[in-house]
């Protein structure tokens, strides 16, 4: 079931370029980063690809197929009609370097930003309790591959270059929540998730949701939750009224802001 | 944002000298690769105060470890309290068929359940059980329940729980940058020279120590569930700098791969899923795995399809099911079944869940295998059975470190995880391979860092670094030959074809004379383009490493003449005691383009650890 | 080369001149969304303020309960605190349920694309020169949508209690026969307004802030085993909040439609016991 797909690829780098046209031939049960791969082996050798396992867990090979972020190598073919032409560009959010890779050491810096997990003390016979219902939820953030597809269709920084400075993005979104989520975890991070990671950027208009490959509720099970939670902090005055009259939500103790 | 005298891709300062000349940097240890072992390595040497920097191919986070799978072999005695570390240590060396270096597979079994616990204090969530603590499951080869998993994605959790702690310390991580040779001062390590994959332009690290983590060389394989990193880049690089390697003979074909879609071919299907209750049937829908039961296993393993099903439920009246024998006895089976023509339509061979299990529990044990099959696939594991075949998947051979300190033949050069040798024998166990990142990544970051501070500083000869850079620019030299694809292909069809789960003698040999030619056709290869981000050229200096390991792999398995682990003789069918009481051992020969081989006794185990395989 | 822009075609990134590469029909559910949203909003803003036809006995509109102001007789339930207000009496209390779904998430994402196009689609260029998000007045205000949340809860309530009115028997002259008047009865509106109350509930109880509230704010489900449960109910409907939000939106209108119909006297109610 071999047929010649034709290919609209970006080729250049930061000074310029443009989308040139490749056939390729195809075959049944293939995925855009294969028919790119023969591409780079037969007629184009130096075809710039960033890419690891070509199993959808690595997050490496994110592009934007036909302007819509996704990663290559999951990308089936048969998604599309034959004799249709398949556009692939780098992500349009970050810096490019040469044709379909991009420079993302914006993420690199934002998780860098972040002050990371720090447990209190083990029990007594050296190990840690947690029951599975209390790690659940982080569990869930934790299935990021980092393709950082997220950060690259949210609008704060796709469409404003200037955000990029104050906002930390969906990625981190989900890393602030995980966090605040775990059951052990010593830190409160909430002001930093509103004022240093741009937490109120965020419109959830929910593109984040809708281009990550595993799944991950990023808008309603992080992002909004931890909107939530800095509501919680700041906004509700029966929380405040509860503080000051000594009600308060035990299940924050031992926590300390950062 | 980043300043001007930043790497733009790392965010790492670049030195003075970068600017125009070549850019050199200043460490203690250098560890060269990001995966598990690599970045746990970093850690160690960082925390014990050796300025560290981690080099490698991708981006951080990337390495081959975020594909594995099942989850971390330790003794944590959480489901079964009657695991200790002398039962892991004995399952090893047994799954090893006892040609693991003793001492290694020891320390592995005592030290795994600390370093599976730190990970936790550095916010790594594992799957719990009722009590809270951390899950184990059931795996090929363990006696116990004893993996610590996250679902079956416990090596993203593991590499993402390491990278967050490397950022935390904040070490210096070169992210897409080679490194191509490793320097030496005398007969000892003067650091490591590379280049930038952006812009190709060439680094040097200065450093009395050199950790090598680049995992595997699977890569040499068509079928293979690697990814393009494993291209024995560390075994190559030891071999040059005039250490050794041992047991290369031994690659790990993983029984379960996919074998369709063919752009998929390869691709991993974890062992959990037959730890979780899924079977091996062939084309007639026999479970077939009955009729391959060595004797070796046979006192633990269940000979009735009615044991093997009791035993999920209750394994201290019951027997194994020999769906759990080692991944080599299983792989050999599926391959036999496979050449008898009973496989699958896609020529494999059908793993089945979805008739033992309901789907919530398969969904929710094995969410990633399903969401695999379903995208790349098509297939729904929750209603039709998987069809799989034998993959190349692990190389048990390595260099050959002292197994405390994991430092190799040469001063300052050190090996941990894949790359090194000896832990795992002639085969490994499922499972032991991200506790062995983990130990013996420690081992070798503590043990660099306090190398790093002996003597005085070693320096980098200029004259090595003109002729490193005049070697890795050769391929643009070159007019009128092949690409480098066209060989990769064929070493990876040869490699395949001769060098696969079954050998005999005038395969290898064959398999010798192709790699000469292949090792001729690339002195001539040529590469199109520049220096930037050219995937072309990096393949090019990647296929040395490649055509240098294979033929190591290919002249073990021809020296050995027996069956054993994961190296399988047709003509020699049956293991073979003398052999079993020796390793091959590989170093580079004196023109520098070919190895040799030679044979060395095995270090042999004291009479009180002898004694656990002799009580039962 | 450099450009003065600010989006997709900053300096640095790869150039492509298009604001989308997108081939699929993107526009079609913003736009669809805008057309369905302005037409309730011109439905809703005209029977606010007309201040007439909005209860047929036993039914008061939705949009009019709990009518505190100068109210026709019998639509009062809970007296007249407002009977000086001038305007219409709907506008008294419709703050409410509009304050609570102009700040509900699931509204936000769907006028801040549709109307805002803030951005229009997902990879689709916004077409604003600079953007601050919810950071700043007036849209920091969308951090109180709990407080219209506990407002709605009662909203809830009392169009529950509506709901239960709603069986009241008819007056005379609705009767049919021998002119009934006691026990109970149920027509047409009746079913309408159950139907509207079940889907307000379900918005209501499915929205993020009541998710975050019953159990979401926990950091240890473990140790509150019933707050749990009910989080992983409020949960499973807040997977469809987005459909509740229309759903109730359609009921909502529907209801008052009818009531305006029997009111105006176009139509008689359908009685079915």
């Amino acid at each position: 079931m071999a047929y010649d797909l034709k290919m609209r690829v970006w080729r250049g780098d930061a000074d310029g370029g443009e989308l040139t046209d490749y056939t390729v031939e195809v075959s049944e049960g293939e995925v855009v980063l294969d028919a790119l791969h023969r591409l780079q082996a037969t007629q184009t050798g130096d075809l710039a690809i960033r890419w690891n396992c070509k199993a959808g867990k690595c997050g490496s090979c994110s592009a934007e197929v036909n302007g819509r972020p996704r990663l290559m190598c999951m990308t089936r073919l048969s998604d599309f009609e034959p004799s249709e032409t398949i556009t692939v560009t780098p992500m349009r959010t970050f810096p490019v370097i040469r044709d379909l890779v991009t420079d993302v050491s914006f993420n690199y810096e934002k998780a860098r930003e972040l002050p990371y997990a720090e447990l209190g003390p083990r029990d007594a016979d050296g190990k840690r309790r947690m029951m599975q219902v209390d790690v659940e939820r982080g569990q869930e953030f934790r299935k990021c591959i980092e393709c950082y597809l997220c950060q690259d269709v949210c609008h704060v920084v796709r469409d404003h270059e200037d955000n990029k400075q104050h906002f930390a993005g969906p990625r981190f979104f989900i890393r602030y929540a995980e966090l605040d989520m775990h059951p052990l975890d010593t830190h409160d991070r909430r002001k930093l998730a509103q004022d240093a990671a741009g937490l109120g950027m965020c419109n959830i208009t929910k593109c984040c949701t809708e281009v990550c490959p595993e799944g991950i509720h990023i808008t309603d099970n992080a992002i909004i939750p931890m909107k939530e939670r800095v509501v919680d902090r700041k906004y509700d005055p029966l929380v405040w009224l509860g503080n000051k009259i000594g009600l308060r939500n035990k299940d924050n103790d031992g926590r300390a802001e950062v | 944002m980043i300043s001007e005298s930043r790497h733009p891709m790392t965010g790492n300062e670049m030195s003075p000298e970068a600017r125009g000349g070549m850019e050199r940097h200043a460490y203690d240890v250098v560890v060269i690769g990001a995966g598990g072992a690599g970045l746990r390595a970093a850690i160690a040497a960082h925390e014990a105060g050796a300025r560290t920097a981690v080099v490698c191919k991708s981006l951080l986070g990337k390495a081959h470890t975020v594909m594995a799978e099942g989850g971390a072999a330790a003794a944590l005695g959480n489901r079964w309290p009657e695991d200790s570390w002398k039962v892991h240590f004995r399952d090893t060396m047994r799954g090893g068929k006892m040609l693991n270096n003793w001492r290694m597979a020891q320390l592995h079994a005592q030290e795994a359940p600390d370093r599976v616990l730190e990970l936790e204090d550095w916010g790594a969530l594992f799957d719990r059980t009722e009590d809270g603590l951390i899950s184990q499951r059931d795996f090929g080869g363990h006696k116990y329940a004893r993996l610590a998993h996250v679902g079956d994605r416990t090596g993203l959790e593991l590499i993402r729980t390491l990278q967050q702690r490397t950022v935390q310390l904040g070490i210096d991580v070169y992210m897409e940058c080679t490194v191509t040779e490793v320097l030496k001062d005398g007969g000892r390590v003067a650091g490591a020279f590379g280049y930038w994959r952006e812009t190709g332009r060439f680094v040097t690290f200065e450093a009395p120590s050199v950790i090598l983590a680049t995992g595997g060389i699977g890569k040499s394989y068509k079928v293979t569930s690697n990814s393009w990193e494993y291209t024995g880049d560390g075994h190559a690089l030891a071999l040059r700098a005039g250490a050794t390697l041992i047991n290369m003979e031994f690659v790990q074909f993983h029984p379960t791969g996919m074998v369709w879609p063919p752009s998929v071919k390869g691709l991993l299907v974890t062992e959990s899923v037959r730890g979780d209750g899924g079977i091996l049937r062939n084309s007639e829908g026999k479970r077939f795995m009955f009729d391959y039961i060595p004797d070796f296993f046979r006192s633990e393993t269940a000979d009735t399809e009615e044991e093997a099903d009791r035993w999920y439920d209750d394994k201290l009246n019951n027997r194994r099911p020999p769906e759990l024998l080692p991944r080599d006895e299983v792989a050999r089976a599926i391959n036999s079944e496979i050449k008898a023509g009973r496989g699958s339509p896609h020529g494999g061979i059908f793993l089945d869940i979805a008739s033992r299990r309901d789907a919530d529990y398969i969904r929710k044990r094995l969410p990633s295998m399903y969401h695999q099959f379903k995208e790349l696939a098509d297939v729904d594991i929750t209603a039709e059975p998987m069809e799989i075949g034998p993959t190349c998947h692990y190389v048990m051979g390595g260099v050959e470190v002292d197994p405390d300190t994991q430092q190799s033949a040469v001063p300052g050069l050190y090996a941990a995880g894949e790359v090194s040798g000896g832990m795992h024998g002639s085969n490994r166990l499922g499972g032991n391979s991200l506790s062995d990142l983990l130990v013996f990544g420690k081992r070798a970051g503590e043990d660099a860092a306090a190398y790093a501070t002996t003597g005085d500083r070693p320096t980098v000869d200029e004259a090595d670094l003109k002729a490193a850079q005049a070697s890795a620019l050769a391929p643009f030299e070159v007019e009128g030959g092949e690409n480098p694809y066209t060989i990769q292909h064929d070493l990876q069809q040869s490699m395949n074809d001769l060098v696969g789960i079954i050998r005999t003698a005038p395969e290898l040999e064959e398999s010798l004379g192709e790699l000469e030619r292949l090792k001729e056709r690339a002195d001539r290869m040529v590469v199109e383009g520049h220096r930037q981000y050219n995937p072309g050229w990096h393949l090019a200096l990647d296929l040395r490493n490649m055509l240098l390991v294979s033929e190591c792999i290919a002249k073990a398995a021809l020296a050995r003449q027996e069956s054993r682990g994961g190296h399988t003789r047709d003509d020699f069918p049956g293991p073979d005691p003398e052999w079993g009481a020796k390793n091959l051992v590989l170093s580079i020969d004196a023109d520098g383009t070919g190895v040799e081989i030679a044979e060395k006794p095995l270090p042999v185990m004291p009479d009180d650890l002898q004694q656990l395989f002799e009580d039962k | 080369m450099a450009t003065t822009d600010h989006g997709v075609t900053s300096a640095g990134r790869a150039r492509i001149d298009a604001r989308t590469l997108r081939q699929d029909r993107w526009w079609l559910s913003p736009l669809a969304t805008f057309v369905v949203f302005a037409g309730f909003v011109v439905f809703a803003t005209i029977r606010a303020f007309m201040g007439r036809d909005y209860y047929a006995s036993p039914y008061l509109s939705p949009f009019y309960s709990p009518c505190l102001g100068d109210c026709v007789e019998g639509a009062s339930d809970f007296g007249q605190p407002f009977a000086w207000w001038p305007l219409s009496a709907a506008l008294i209390i419709l703050v409410f349920p509009l304050g609570f779904r102009m700040t509900c998430y699931y509204y936000r994402k769907a006028y801040y694309r549709a109307f805002w196009l803030s951005p229009p689609a997902c990879g689709v260029a916004e077409p604003h020169g600079s953007y601050s998000g919810e950071t700043r007045f007036p849209l920091i205000l969308q951090n109180v949508h709990r407080w219209f949340w506990y407002a709605a809860v009662l909203v809830g309530l009392v169009l529950t209690f509506d709901t239960v009115l709603a069986f009241r028997p008819m007056p005379a002259e609705y009767a049919v026969g021998d002119g009934e008047t006691s026990g109970v009865h149920m027509g047409l509106g009746t079913l309408l307004m159950i139907i509207n109350v079940v889907f307000i509930w379900l918005y209501t109880l499915s929205c993020h802030s009541c998710r975050h509230i019953v159990g979401g704010r926990l950091r240890h489900f473990s140790k509150h085993p019933v707050r749990y449960k009910l989080w992983t109910w409020v949960s499973r409907l807040n997977e469809s909040h987005g459909t509740w939000a229309w759903y109730s939106l359609f009921s909502v209108a529907i209801v008052d439609f009818y009531i305006y119909l029997l009111a105006t006297g176009v139509i008689q109610d359908v009685r079915f016991f």
